[in-house]
């Protein structure tokens, strides 16, 4: 059968995908694609979580569940305003590679 | 749901998030973005989570996802592909992200609660997306309102970077 943890270790291994395309990538495009991933990541584990927390009544936990309908609606704007940031970036310095933008690098 | 569909799809999903990270075309970075994020909404619906399956599919895999292919189709980087890797910074990169997954994999590990299974649903049908409703507008009303000024401060500030600069 599948357990609470088969869940948590797919969500982790998701998470670690994502931070490794953070760390390793050098595209900001492919960075804020891994940062989806991440949130999704997290996403798993909350509904995971809502559906082991059953009640007597046998309904699951639909609190966790908001929160990942929240989680959503936040990394969908989230997406929005980084790729018209980048968009802003590449119309400047005509590049997307964060090796090229160093202005701020002390 | 049988244990061979749920590792399909767990299997779906974290090879083409890794493959995410290694392709180096960004187009087929987005569309195995695609696929990973349906296999997810297929493990939600594994977990009884019909109506957060379908925003997934909705959100994630249709509208988020045509945003990042028209932003890659807009920039146009095809010269990204031929830059050149430096391998310590990438090694050392990879190094702290299996540190990370150990950490992960021995606390799930160590965790008592994570061996058992889930413990059954009483109806045969389960009308989650009627019960998710009554507590976003219930309980979490004022969340919900603020979520939406959220979103319309960034649509008016997408707007306002994208636009163009006068002069």
């Amino acid at each position: 059968m599948i357990t609470l943890g088969d869940y948590l270790v797919v969500s982790g291994i998701l998470f670690v995908i994502g931070f490794a395309g953070v760390m390793l990538r050098r595209n900001l495009i492919i960075i804020l694609m891994s940062l989806e991933l991440m949130l999704n990541a997290a996403n798993l584990s909350l509904v995971a979580f809502s559906r082991f927390r059953v009640d007597s009544a046998g309904v699951p936990n639909y609190n966790a569940q908001v929160f990942v309908f929240f989680i959503i609606t936040v990394a969908a704007a989230e997406v929005a305003v980084g790729l018209a940031i980048i968009v802003a970036l590449y119309r400047r310095r005509q590049t997307t590679d964060i090796k090229d933008i160093s202005s701020l690098k002390f | 749901m049988s244990p061979f569909l749920f590792w399909i799809f767990a299997l779906l999903t974290m090879i083409f998030g890794a493959a995410v990270v290694i392709n180096r075309n960004p187009v087929a970075s987005a569309l195995s973005l695609v696929v990973s994020f349906l296999g997810l909404a297929a493990l939600f619906m594994s977990l009884n989570a019909y109506f957060i399956g379908i925003i997934q599919v909705l959100v994630y895999a249709g509208a988020v996802m045509v945003l990042f292919l028209f932003i890659i189709m807009l920039l146009d980087l095809r010269a990204e592909e031929r830059r050149r890797i430096n391998w310590l910074a990438s090694a050392g990169g990879l190094a702290v992200a299996l540190i990370l997954l150990g950490q992960i994999v021995s606390v799930v590990g160590h965790f008592k609660i994570a061996h058992k299974t889930f413990p059954p649903l009483s109806g045969s049908t389960i009308d989650d997306v009627r019960s998710v409703g009554a507590s976003l507008f219930g309980n979490y009303n004022l969340p919900f309102q603020i979520v939406g000024v959220l979103v319309l401060v960034a649509t008016i500030g997408v707007v306002l970077l994208s636009k163009r600069e006068p002069g």
